[in-house]
């Protein structure tokens, strides 16, 4: 291709192209700095619009407001859906694989006319699907059950979004052998490439799976094709929308290595356990599907066992890794820059005050404790029946997309700032602010949202009082005070959403252009004072002592192992069936 | 640092700490632990989804519905002309889920075992039994036959929790069940 060999005439041509990051010493090529730009932007835009639509999904479900009308409702459902869900996320991945690429290896971005022919394609294709959905004639939900039928253009918009990813994650793909044929990096690749890439590898099933079941459905809304199965259907599409969830999470636990290390100079404990973990991603993960088909005939249950548990709970087990090796490589890089008095001094003085490692931390915690467990009970083959489409399902995936990649993602943000965009952070108190506000919000909402499941609110549903029915039901009064919660916390979620929204586009407008000497808030937090104990070399017996990180887990598996058994004796005392 | 390839260039062999390892084998053998859980229920446990499914066609259950109803109709649900069925103990019971209405109100016994045929005349329903909480979603061109067995006598209600149109939240279906003997 003539860009991919553009970029080799001479050495000149080269030197032209990059800058030198004055913080990380790496360096950034021109057009993948300008693509991450232009993605990050769009996420922020669609984030924006997603945001917003979701707190009148929220104001609705609090029955005492009540918000908005039963058609005008669903529209709103599923326009929250997919610009939170999708277009926001991928657009933020794209970004993501790019530095992970180009940046972190040191090497130009292959193809740099393929990024921007993919950037339009997904622009276009996420105002077709929001045109189409604004027409009120594609209320289906972002999950668009087939028999029920949207307008041609929603499926044609997905599938140009989805091209445009695909393209996107090729890019990415050529960037690492452009990097490794130039020999920008020694070695093999840092561990937040190896995440990046292994997000990137998901990401390319994930679109094979949509596009296998997105196109013939496109045909069938055309016309030319009679009947779409349902069950098949379904469990097509749920390899594409839940193993596009394992993206976020290999993405954004990418980028909890990627702030821990930018902040705090850490240091993954093993490399090889760390990268294992993902790999186990790379193989389980797909046979997500499952999680959505527990309680759907015509599936064996062989079949749901084996899939729902990522065959036997390898890609959980990933995800438990991360969820030590993590908070141990803080422990390790903290106890080494002089945090070293108890067990929790480490974690008591980290840098509470720097948004970009706040918002990680809590990502981190809220996607773990909240997301973590409510997914695997949510995903046990029978608790299942407890639980499948009630509001508890969305409070569970609030809790990892929003909680944890969303608010993961906001953290990047404040070193992408600075970095990328070159600009001294405006507002810096209220970036401060910004991750407690909206991690509390969005915890209470998921906390909430899987309260009201508990007692078994339906998800997806105006009405929850019936007024307009034939018959009627009374769901337990403490539903409507979860939801009620639920939409005080989403009001939380939302200012705390605003302040992202409002910190980043005016630093990116009107911030301070960083000097050549790099940003006046250091990125990297300051360590103590005396580092009489710190030890030259990582690895060192001093460095990996970490009883805060082992009491850590240890509250959590203990919290998991409680709440995954207290389930089990709910489920014991429903009514009895075969 | 993570931003930088690893340290040691053969890093595949390097030892991995005592901690890191045990957390490893801690969190494997839970796995394993969790995964045993649901088999084990399906050999011990009394709550298990049917497998029983067969393909049928829409009008064909039906007119399968309707014939059970006019078998065993007992009387309609308040002013809303629903008719109620009376299943016979131990019998079949059929439940129509359409737009926007499950059809008919089942009357069952408590600690009787019935035959629930479920299906759906046009897009996909969720039956969520409430407040007992058992939630099974519905297909057009699929029959399911679960075994259930209620435990409780009262009023329980079906309602529709998987999104199908702009009436989704009308649809609003009702199982009475009765103290075995005093039925009608």
């Amino acid at each position: 291709m003539a860009t991919a060999t553009a970029g080799l005439g001479g050495l000149a041509g080269l030197a032209a192209r990059f800058r030198t990051c004055p913080v990380t010493g790496l360096k950034v090529d021109a057009a993948a700095e300008t693509l991450i730009k232009a993605n990050a932007v769009a996420a922020v835009v669609f984030l924006a619009i997603g945001g917003f639509l979701g707190l009148l999904v929220a104001l609705t479900r609090w029955q005492g407001v009540h918000l908005l009308g039963p058609d005008t409702f669903y529209l709103v459902l599923t326009a929250h859906g997919i610009n939170a869900l999708l277009f926001w996320i991928i657009f933020f991945e794209v970004a993501v694989l790019y530095f992970a690429s180009a940046v972190i290896l040191n090497s130009r971005l292959a193809a740099p006319q393929m990024a921007w022919a993919a950037f339009v394609l997904m622009v276009v294709g996420a105002l077709g699907v929001n045109w189409a959905v604004l027409q009120g004639d594609s209320s289906v939900m972002f999950t668009s059950y087939v028999p029920m039928q949207a307008s041609p253009l929603f499926y044609l918009g997905l599938i140009l979004f989805a091209v445009g990813a695909l393209i996107a994650c090729f890019v990415f793909f050529g960037t690492l052998v452009v990097a490794k044929e130039e020999k920008t990096y020694e070695g093999s690749i840092p561990l937040v490439t190896f995440g990046a890439l292994a997000a990137a590898i998901i990401a390319v099933f994930t679109i094979a799976s949509g596009a296998i079941i997105l196109i013939p459905t496109f045909l069938w809304s055309l016309g030319y094709i009679r009947h779409i199965d349902s069950v098949m259907y379904k469990l097509v599409w749920w390899g594409m929308g839940h193993s596009s969830q394992q993206i976020n999470v290999s993405a954004h636990v990418a980028v909890w290595y990627l702030i821990g290390a930018l902040v705090l100079g850490a240091k993954p404990i093993s490399e090889k356990v760390s990268r294992v973990a993902f790999l186990f991603y790379i193989l389980f993960l797909q046979l997500a599907s499952a999680h959505h088909m527990l309680v759907e005939p015509g599936l064996s249950a062989e079949w749901k066992v084996f899939n729902t548990s990522y065959a036997m709970y390898l890609a959980v087990l990933g995800s438990m890794i991360h969820g030590m090796t993590v908070p141990g490589a803080i422990e390790a890089a903290q106890r080494k820059r002089g945090y070293t008095n108890g067990i929790f001094e480490w974690l008591r003085k980290a840098p509470w005050d720097n948004p970009a490692f706040a918002g990680m931390f809590l990502s981190l915690v809220l996607f773990g404790f909240l997301g973590g467990i409510s997914g695997v009970v949510l995903g046990a083959e029978q608790l299942n029946i407890m639980m499948h489409n009630t509001l508890y399902v969305p409070g569970h995936f609030h809790a990892t997309v929003v909680a944890g990649t969303t608010l993961a993602f906001m953290a990047a943000t404040y070193l992408v700032l600075p970095l990328i965009f070159r600009r001294e952070i405006m507002f810096p108190t209220l970036a401060k602010w910004q991750p407690y506000l909206f991690g509390i919000g969005a915890g209470g909402i998921s906390l909430f949202l899987m309260g009201a499941g508990t007692l078994g609110v339906s998800r997806r549903h105006w009405d929850i009082t019936f007024s307009d029915a034939a018959l009627g039901f009374d769901y337990p009064g403490t539903a409507f005070l979860m939801l009620a919660l639920n939409g005080l916390f989403a009001i939380l979620a939302t200012v705390g959403g605003a302040l992202y929204v409002i910190v980043t586009v005016a630093t990116v407008l009107f911030g301070e252009r960083v000097g050549p000497e790099g940003p006046k808030t250091p990125i990297s937090a300051a360590p103590a004072a005396v580092t009489a104990e710190a030890v030259s070399k990582y690895g060192s017996a001093g460095t990996l002592h970490l009883p805060g990180t082992y009491v850590l887990i240890t509250v959590f598996f203990v919290a998991f192992v409680l709440y995954y058994f207290v389930n089990w004796k709910y489920l014991s005392e429903l009514w009895p069936m075969s | 640092m993570a931003v930088h390839p690893p340290e040691a260039r053969i890093w595949w062999n390097e030892p991995v700490p005592k901690g890191e390892l045990l957390w490893v084998a801690v969190a494997f053998l839970w796995g394993v632990i969790m995964f045993v859980m649901m088999i084990w229920w399906h050999l011990e446990g009394r709550q298990n989804l049917s497998t029983e499914v067969y393909r049928i066609d829409p009008e064909v259950f039906r007119s399968r519905v309707e014939a059970f109803v006019e078998r065993h109709k007992v009387g309609e649900e308040g002013t809303t002309g629903i008719p109620v069925a009376r299943v016979p103990p131990g019998g079949d019971a059929y439940m129509l889920g359409r737009l926007w209405e499950w059809w008919p109100v089942l009357e069952l016994e408590k600690g009787k075992t019935y035959r629930l045929h479920l299906s759906s005349l046009d897009w996909q329903h969720g039956f969520s039994l409430q407040p007992v909480n058992i939630n099974i979603q519905v297909h057009p061109g699929i029959e399911h036959v679960l075994t259930i067995t209620p435990t409780q006598a009262g009023v329980f209600s079906v309602v529709c929790n998987e999104f199908c149109g702009v009436g989704h939240h009308q649809m609003i279906g009702r199982i009475r069940v009765v103290e075995p003997g005093t039925g009608g």
